[in-house]
């Protein structure tokens, strides 16, 4: 049984919380699909754990789906980087959960729950599925499956605010046109190679002429997937659905769905294209370089002027993005590395806040700035929850953004490109000024008297998962060794290009 | 005999338990104060047993978490440092008494928060004072500053709030741009951050890129308050007293100066920076500072922002004693963290104490009180002839020392600024005390704020603040007399720091 498991982990991690959606719905009760989606996702979160042990010595896993041997079948592929990104996702997935089950209560009426649950679950299979799979079309797939269940998500803020609806649109077409451009360069990349495993695509390719089909593939492949990671001119559904959406799928969606993407696009720059040299290099270098740089400042300088706390938080994640894909660009073993600790931290950090946030707004019913007013004394956890998680954001050393920002500098001068750092800085600068616009509402303005209920302490239940993440965030801000270590070896991997080492383990029964 | 890196932990367990404990007995006052008090002698207990068993040749290396080869969290005990925490646990306790008496006697709001904020903040100094490696100074320079934030907004007014913003932002603003990116930079070019005897920069480093990093840090540890990086320091004034004077005269404050003894001691190497002349610079901005600041304290009448200005102009003696690099230098400038501090938090002390009991803080309506609170008055000359420099008291020796450094790096300007920022002090300082002991002016009445008088009350009403408010001040001025008497022997303990590299 347990050898059974564990043979298939890759397969369970993903069909698990496939087949617990619809189960959740049969059954049409919101306790009942409560139970059915913690489970699997805890089961999840834990098959994840196992299989970054496995691969933490630089080993690839590999597992054919229904028994047909790459390059013909699918075939699922697990490294140390996209272990470390299902960690992030099973992770959050499984601590969000608690926390939506009492945020739901107020936000969705009641008889969405199972519904809830449910495209909860197709979203973070899509999640998993984008990051575990080894075929470049089933990528896509599983983007269509977190993408779709993403916009009902979105919607279902509509009982809170209405602009949820035009959000939810808004995110709709953007992101489908992300995902056609994205399925346009895998068929570009299918007409010139014929075939859509990565490890043959990159075979393939580093074995053909350059040519313009293969360029323009790569092109349309980057930009489709930058819309889906709001890459800086890209970014412009990201604010609104990450305001208008209930509390629990921004928290969730903030800390999974664009480091997915981004995922993506690091995985096919890397692994199946080749980043060293050429124009995969020339494309990171003046095109993704100067988008992040610019990310950075100007969605941190709009975050200083957002009265709604949510879209703040969302405009810091669109200039954290920009870190993300500066660490990239310096294309040296810190700075891939770099990206994805940050990726690691920047989830944990960027969950608690938007579910801390989302605490003040079930108390106070609005995330507009005056709403804060004085919760440091109303509601002192979630107060002190923001703070540190806005700490972290910053990048106070013993947070986790310390761990990333040091480590994302450390590249930067590794590289010689010590102007970089300083923009690094300059950026950090912006952050303090908005977190601490926050932090005075809170402490230095009377609370707001109301003739409804007084504000007082969120629930335990909303609470609990908000404080553990606060307590990873400080906790991987001193112990970082194992997320940073795990980030070299999936830097290590990505550096030296193409998708096998020569270290694969076949799990499960390999294909015919 | 306990263990010596069980020592160290104790240093920074104490005041956390201290914290801890503050928020635990939140609604008793005296098992809070009391236990605090109690902690706070611990802490000074176990620092003075660091200081016995590293004479007693004691290691104490203690690495906390390791990251990489040369990164990691650890801590060490040096002569610097421990000079330092001494200094700042010994007044931990003074500063609590008067603590406990200044915020009751004032009926300050919130105390338990304050009480423990301040805990925490000890406890980030002796981290500061007790790292092992520059990566674990940043992290507790960090902790400092964000600890000390909710001390200095702690009146919750429109004022406090502007003071605490100009605070954090400079504070925070200059360790992010300047300091981290120093930090990191030391890092990419030596391979680690420990700190070494000597500097870890290695022999073949630029003068250029000395040149540029001493920037980074001399402006990025804005706690050190070089000029134009200073404002955060009279801003910070708006905390309640204890704050300025434990926090602001000493820990917050010398931790800036400290820091940077300890990266041109250990990081760089006073040789390299004698050697690449990179500190020449350094020598003028220091020296500006101290004059600059001396007149603008001498220009305000608010008797705590004054003192705030004769602190930037102080502590700049101190960074004029790392640009002097030279062995003389290092030391004076160690000397005047000490003397400075049991000066400077006299000085600030006497100033609560008059708040406390006639809640008067400008200088120019202090005329004559002098007669009533003498004790107070007494304590604040021999707090201002200390920091003026004249002997028997402890400012005497720093100012010596720091002369014998320019006169034997050659530096004239250092000597010039000295001696007339001498003469500034006596200028801004001595003033307040003679107006305090001329007759009170005729006729006039106390304001009705005086707490326990009505409308109409005389001069003679004032009395002395209550007794937990003036017997520290007392006993660190004595302080500053018995120190003039031990100023050779904390020379000679700090000494290894600069004769071990072979100079």
């Amino acid at each position: 049984m347990l050898e059974g498991i564990v043979q298939n982990a890759p397969l369970l991690a993903i069909m698990l919380p496939l087949i617990a959606a619809p189960v959740a719905v049969l059954f049409g009760n919101k306790s009942v699909a409560f139970y059915i989606s913690g489970a699997t996702l805890v089961l999840s979160f834990a098959l994840c754990v196992y299989m970054a042990l496995l691969v933490s010595d630089g080993s690839i896993l590999s597992y054919h789906i229904g028994g047909w041997a790459p390059p013909i079948g699918i075939e699922y592929r697990i490294d140390a980087a996209n272990a470390m990104v299902m960690i992030i996702v099973s992770a959050m997935g499984a601590l969000v959960l608690p926390y939506a089950r009492a945020s739901i209560e107020k936000e969705i009426s009641p008889g969405h729950h199972t519904m809830f649950y449910a495209c909860y679950m197709l979203c973070f299979t899509g999640l998993m599925g984008v990051a575990a799979t080894g075929d470049a079309f089933n990528v896509f797939v599983f983007l269509e499956i977190s993408s779709l269940s993403t916009y009902v998500l979105v919607a279902m803020g509509a009982r809170q605010d209405k602009r949820a609806l035009s959000a939810a649109y808004d995110y709709l077409i953007l992101g489908t046109v992300g995902a056609t451009f994205f399925v346009i360069g895998l068929g570009f990349l299918y007409i010139a190679t014929g075939t859509l495993n990565m490890v043959d695509l990159a075979d393939k390719l580093a074995n053909s002429p350059d040519n313009k089909t293969i360029r323009a593939g790569f092109a349309l492949i980057v930009i489709g997937m930058g819309l889906k990671l709001a890459l800086f001119p890209l970014h412009r559904w990201l604010p609104g659905a990450y305001s208008y959406a209930p509390s629990a799928v921004s928290a969730f969606l903030a800390s999974t769905a664009t480091k997915v993407a981004l995922y993506v696009v690091i995985r096919f720059t890397f692994s199946v294209y080749d980043a060293s040299s050429g124009f995969e290099r020339t494309t990171l270098e003046y095109i993704i370089l100067p988008l992040a740089i610019t990310a950075m400042f100007t969605a941190s300088a709009v975050a200083i002027f957002q009265m709604n706390v949510k879209k703040l938080l969302a405009y810091s994640s669109v200039s954290q993005i920009g870190y993300m894909l500066l660490g990239l660009t310096y294309l040296n073993q810190t700075g891939v590395a770099a990206s994805f600790i940050h990726m690691f931290n920047h989830a944990m950090t960027k969950g608690a806040l938007f579910m801390a946030v989302g605490m003040v707004v079930w108390r106070t019913g609005s995330a507009l700035l005056p709403s804060f007013a004085g919760i440091g004394r109303t509601m002192p956890w979630t107060a002190a929850a923001i703070v540190v998680a806005g700490l972290s954001l910053i990048g106070v050393p013993a947070t986790a953004g310390f761990v990333s920002k040091w480590v994302l500098m450390a590249g930067a001068f590794e590289r010689g490109w010590w102007p970089v750092s300083f923009a690094i800085v300059g950026s950090s600068v912006l952050a303090v000024i908005y977190v601490w616009r926050l932090v005075e509402v809170m402490y230095f303005q009377e609370p707001k008297a109301t003739t409804k209920d007084p504000v007082r302490e969120a629930p335990l239940a909303m609470l609990v998962p908000t404080w553990i993440l606060i307590l990873a965030i400080v906790w991987f801000g001193i112990a970082a060794n194992a997320p940073v270590e795990l980030a070299r070896i999936a830097a290590d991997g990505l550096l030296a290009g193409g998708f096998d080492n020569g270290q694969t383990v076949i799990l499960g029964i390999p294909g015919r | 005999m306990i263990a010596p890196h069980i020592l160290l932990l104790l240093c920074l367990a104490i005041p956390l338990v201290g914290f801890g404990w503050c928020w635990l007995f939140r609604n008793s006052p005296n098992m809070r104060d009391g236990g605090v008090f109690a902690l706070a002698l611990l802490l000074a207990l176990a620092v003075i047993s660091i200081f016995r068993a590293f004479n007693g040749g004691a290691e104490f290396d203690l690495v906390l978490v390791q990251f990489q080869p040369g990164l990691s969290l650890a801590l060490n005990a040096e002569p610097l440092g421990i000079v330092f925490a001494l200094v700042a646990s010994t007044l931990w306790i003074a500063t609590h008494v008067y603590g406990v008496g200044y915020m009751r006697g004032n009926n300050e709001k919130k105390q338990a928060s304050f009480f423990s904020c301040f805990a925490f903040a000890i406890f980030a100094t002796m981290g500061i004072a007790f790292s092992a490696n520059l990566l674990t100074l940043f992290l507790f320079y960090e902790l400092l500053t964000i600890s000390t934030y909710p001390l200095v907004a702690h009146k919750e007014t429109e004022e406090a709030q502007k003071g605490a913003r100009v605070y954090l932002g400079i504070l925070m603003g200059t360790s992010i741009v300047l300091f981290l990116p120093g930090v990191v930079w030391v890092y990419a070019t030596a391979g680690t951050l420990d700190f070494v005897q000597g500097g870890i920069l290695g022999p073949n480093v630029k003068p250029a890129f000395v040149g540029i990093l001493l920037a980074l840090f001399a402006f990025g540890v804005g706690k050190a308050a070089v000029m134009p990086f200073h404002r955060w320091l009279p801003a910070a004034m708006v905390a309640p007293t204890p704050v300025s004077a434990l926090l602001h005269a000493v820990a917050v404050v010398k931790a800036g100066v400290f820091t940077i003894l300890k990266l041109d001691v250990y990081i760089f190497g006073t040789d390299v920076l004698t050697k690449t002349g990179a500190s020449q610079w350094l020598v003028w901005v220091a020296g500006g500072s101290i004059i600059i600041a001396s007149l603008i304290a001498m220009s305000q009448d608010n008797l705590k922002r004054r003192l705030a200005y004769s602190t930037v102009s102080q502590l700049s003696y101190i960074t004029l004693g790392v640009a002097l690099a030279n062995s003389l230098g290092v030391l004076g400038g160690g000397l005047h963290i000490v003397t400075h501090a049991f000066g400077k938090i006299t000085l600030f002390m006497c100033a609560g104490a008059i708040y406390v009991a006639t809640h008067k803080t400008e200088i120019s309506q202090m005329r004559g009180l002098g007669r009533q609170m003498p004790i107070t008055f007494t304590a604040f000359g021999i707090g201002a002839l200390s920091i003026i420099g004249l002997p028997p008291l402890a400012g005497a020796w720093s100012k010596w020392e720091l002369l014998l450094a320019s006169a034997s790096a050659g530096q004239w300007f250092a000597i010039a600024v000295l001696m007339i920022s001498s003469l500034l002090n006596v200028a801004y300082l001595l003033p307040i005390v003679v107006r305090g002991f001329m007759p009170a002016p005729a006729g006039e009445t106390l304001d009705d704020t005086v707490s326990g008088s009505g409308s109409g009350s005389r001069w003679a009403q004032v009395r002395e603040a209550p007794v937990l408010c003036y017997l520290p001040p007392a006993l660190t001025a004595f302080g500053c007399i018995v120190l003039f008497f031990y100023a050779g022997d904390i020379i000679g303990f700090m000494s290894p720091i600069v004769t071990e590299s072979g100079r």
